[in-house]
C-alpha cells in the first residue's frame, strides 16, 4: 500500500465570481507504513488536499494513486476508495448521531456491508483499539459523554473500517492536556498495531516531531517542503516566515547553542533535549 | 457543492436603487403590486412593464439575473396560463379532443401571466437590491407604529435578521457533517425514495443537535453582551430619509397615478 500523489491542483467554486484556487500543482510519495505529519497554519489547503486523498473531492487536474488504484479515474467505486482511506474529521464528535455507542461504530462498517459477527468484532475491537472499555460503553448514548470520550468513540467509527490509510485532521483539536495525550498515544498505539499509512495534520509541532517519519509544510495551497522532521526543523527561519514554528525542545537547545554550547544539533523531543543535555555536562566534567 | 448556494439572492451595487432608504422600497414595491391589480387592459401593463424596466436600468442589476430567479416560478406561470386557457367558457377558437381554447380564456390567460411576470420580477428586485439587514431594518420600522396593538416588530425583525445569519452557517455545517458520513461509506445518491430518506438520518440529527448547540451560544452571547430587546435601542447607522427618498416617493405616485387614470378614463 502506498499513495502517489501527481501534480493535483483544486479550485473552489470555478466560474463563479468568489473563484478561488486551493491546491496547487502538488506532488508526494508516501510509501507502505509511514507516519506522516501535515503542518502549515489555517487555510493553507490542509484540508482540502485531505479530502482529496479519499475522493470527497476531486483534483481539477492531476492524479491521485492509493494502493496502485487511480481514484481520480472516472469509473472506480467510491465505497472502495473509503474502505482503504479512513478520513477523521476535525471535532469528529458533531457526526455521532447513534442511540448507542455500539451502533455509531458499526455505522461505517455496515456501510461496507460485511457480515453481522464480523461487524461486532470490529467494534469491540475499534473501542479497545481507542482505549474504551467495550463493555461499560457499547450501550451507552454517544451524547452523554465527555468531549474527549465523544472523540474517540468518533475515531473509532472510522478505525472500524480498518482502512489501509487512516488521515487525522487536528484530532486534538479543543481538548484538554490528558485528552490530548490520551488521543495521540491511541494514534500511536493504533499505528504500530494496524501497520497503515497515518497522516497527522496538526498545529502542534511537538507531536509531529514525536510521531510522523516524514514532514510535510503547506502554505498557500502549495507544498512548501516535504522531509524527514530534522530536516524541516532545521529551516526554523522559513518556517516562522509561515507562520509556524519548531518544536520546544528542538528551539531550546537552539537557543542554547546560539549561546556557545556544544549541544547536538538534532534535537527534536523533550527526550532528546534532556540527553543532550546530559550529554554535554558529563562531557564538561 | 452546498457552499455555491447564493441566498437572500441580493446583488452587491452601489446604484441610486441600492441606496434608497429601504423603507422607501418596501412601500414602492408593495405599491407597484397594488398597482399591478389595479390595471385592467393591456395598456395598463404595458405602462408598468416600461416602471419596472426604467427601475431595472438604474439599478445596474442584471437582467439575466433577475430571470434566472423566475426559473422555479416558471412551472407555476405555465399552470396557471393551462388553467385558464382551457377552462374559460365563451367563443370558442380551436378545438382539442374535449379541450377548447376560447378567445377569452386565451385573453385572460395571457393577462394572468403578465400580471404574475410582472409581480414576481418586481418583488425580487427588492430583495436584490436590498441588503437583507436593511431589509430587516427597514420592516422593524415600518412595523414600529403597530406595537401600540401589540406587534412586537423588533422581535419579529430579530428572528428574521438571526434566521438570515444562519443560513449560511447551516449549510456549511450540512456540507461538513454529509462529507463526514460519506468518508465512513454512507451513500446518499443511489436507491429509492425510502432508502434516501432512511439515509437523511445520520446527516438530521448531527444537523439537529449543531443547530441547538449554535442556537444557544449565539443567544448567551447576546446575553453576554447585555441584550434585552428593543426599548429604547438605538442605532449605529439610522435611518434617514434623503433627497434621492423624496424623488422616488414622487415619481412612484407619479405612476400610481398614471395607472389609476388610465383605469379610470381608458
Amino acid at each position: 500500500m502506498s499513495i502517489e500523489v501527481r501534480n493535483i491542483s483544486h479550485i473552489y467554486s470555478e466560474g463563479l465570481p468568489h473563484e478561488s484556487v486551493a491546491l496547487f500543482d502538488i506532488s508526494f510519495d508516501i510509501a507502505d507504513g509511514e507516519f506522516v505529519g501535515i503542518i502549515g497554519h489555517t487555510g493553507s489547503g490542509k484540508s482540502t488536499l485531505l479530502q482529496h486523498l479519499n475522493g470527497l473531492l476531486k483534483p481539477k487536474s492531476g492524479q491521485i494513486v492509493v494502493g496502485g488504484v487511480d481514484i481520480t479515474a472516472g469509473k472506480v467505486s467510491m465505497i472502495d476508495v473509503r474502505r482503504r482511506t479512513g478520513l477523521v474529521f476535525q471535532y469528529p464528535e458533531y457526526q455521532l448521531f447513534e442511540e448507542t455507542v455500539a451502533k455509531d461504530v458499526a455505522f461505517g462498517p455496515i456501510n461496507l456491508g460485511l457480515a453481522p459477527d464480523e461487524i461486532e468484532k470490529r467494534v469491540e475491537e475499534a473501542l479497545v483499539l481507542v482505549g474504551l472499555d467495550y463493555h461499560e460503553f457499547k450501550d451507552k448514548s454517544p451524547f452523554d459523554l465527555s468531549g474527549g470520550e465523544k472523540r474517540k468513540v468518533a475515531i473509532a467509527g472510522v478505525i472500524a473500517m480498518k482502512p489501509e490509510v487512516l488521515i487525522l485532521d487536528e484530532p486534538t483539536a479543543g481538548l484538554d492536556p490528558k485528552a490530548h495525550r490520551d488521543i495521540l498515544n491511541m494514534i500511536e498505539n493504533i499505528h504500530d498495531h494496524e501497520k497503515n499509512i497515518t497522516i497527522l495534520v496538526t498545529h502542534k509541532m511537538d507531536d509531529v516531531a514525536r510521531l510522523a517519519d516524514k514532514v510535510m509544510v503547506m502554505e498557500s495551497g502549495r507544498l512548501a517542503m516535504n522531509g524527514t522532521p530534522s530536516e524541516i526543523f532545521s529551516r526554523k527561519e522559513e518556517l516562522q516566515a509561515m507562520g509556524l514554528n519548531i518544536p520546544e525542545a528542538t528551539e531550546l537547545i537552539g537557543d542554547l547553542r546560539d549561546c556557545g554550547m556544544d549541544l547536538a544539533d538534532n534535537v527534536l523531543t523533550l527526550e532528546q533535549a534532556e540527553e543532550a543535555l546530559v550529554h554535554y555536562l558529563k562531557d564538561r566534567n | 457543492m452546498l457552499r455555491d448556494i447564493t441566498l437572500g439572492q441580493y446583488y452587491p451595487g452601489n446604484s441610486v436603487i441600492h441606496r434608497l432608504d429601504p423603507r422607501v422600497k418596501i412601500i414602492a414595491t408593495m405599491a407597484f403590486i397594488v398597482a399591478l391589480f389595479v390595471v385592467k387592459s393591456f395598456p395598463g401593463f404595458g405602462i408598468s412593464f416600461l416602471a419596472l424596466a426604467a427601475v431595472i436600468a438604474v439599478s445596474k442589476v442584471p437582467v439575466k439575473y433577475i430571470l434566472r430567479g423566475l426559473k422555479p416560478i416558471f412551472l407555476i406561470i405555465i399552470l396557471t396560463f393551462m388553467l385558464n386557457m382551457f377552462m374559460i367558457d365563451g367563443e370558442v377558437l380551436i378545438k382539442l379532443g374535449f379541450l377548447h381554447i376560447t378567445r377569452e380564456g386565451l385573453y385572460t390567460a395571457v393577462f394572468m401571466a403578465v400580471r404574475l411576470i410582472l409581480l414576481i420580477i418586481g418583488s425580487s428586485l427588492l430583495t436584490l437590491a436590498t441588503k437583507p439587514m436593511s431589509l430587516t431594518d427597514g420592516i422593524e420600522s415600518l412595523l414600529k407604529p403597530l406595537r401600540r396593538i401589540g406587534v412586537p416588530a423588533h422581535e419579529l425583525a430579530m428572528m428574521m435578521t438571526i434566521a438570515l445569519r444562519f443560513i449560511p452557517t447551516l449549510l456549511e455545517e450540512t456540507d461538513k457533517i454529509m462529507k463526514a458520513q460519506q468518508a465512513r461509506g454512507a451513500d446518499f445518491e443511489t436507491g429509492n425514495i425510502f432508502k434516501r430518506a432512511k439515509h437523511l438520518i445520520p446527516i438530521l440529527i448531527p444537523l439537529f443537535i449543531s443547530a441547538f448547540r449554535i442556537a444557544q451560544d449565539m443567544a448567551m452571547a447576546m446575553e453576554a453582551r447585555c441584550y434585552r430587546g428593543g426599548d429604547n435601542r438605538t442605532r449605529m447607522n439610522g435611518m434617514k430619509l434623503g433627497k434621492i427618498d423624496v424623488v422616488a416617493v414622487i415619481i412612484m405616485l407619479l405612476f400610481l397615478g398614471v395607472v389609476v387614470a388610465e383605469r379610470i378614463w381608458l
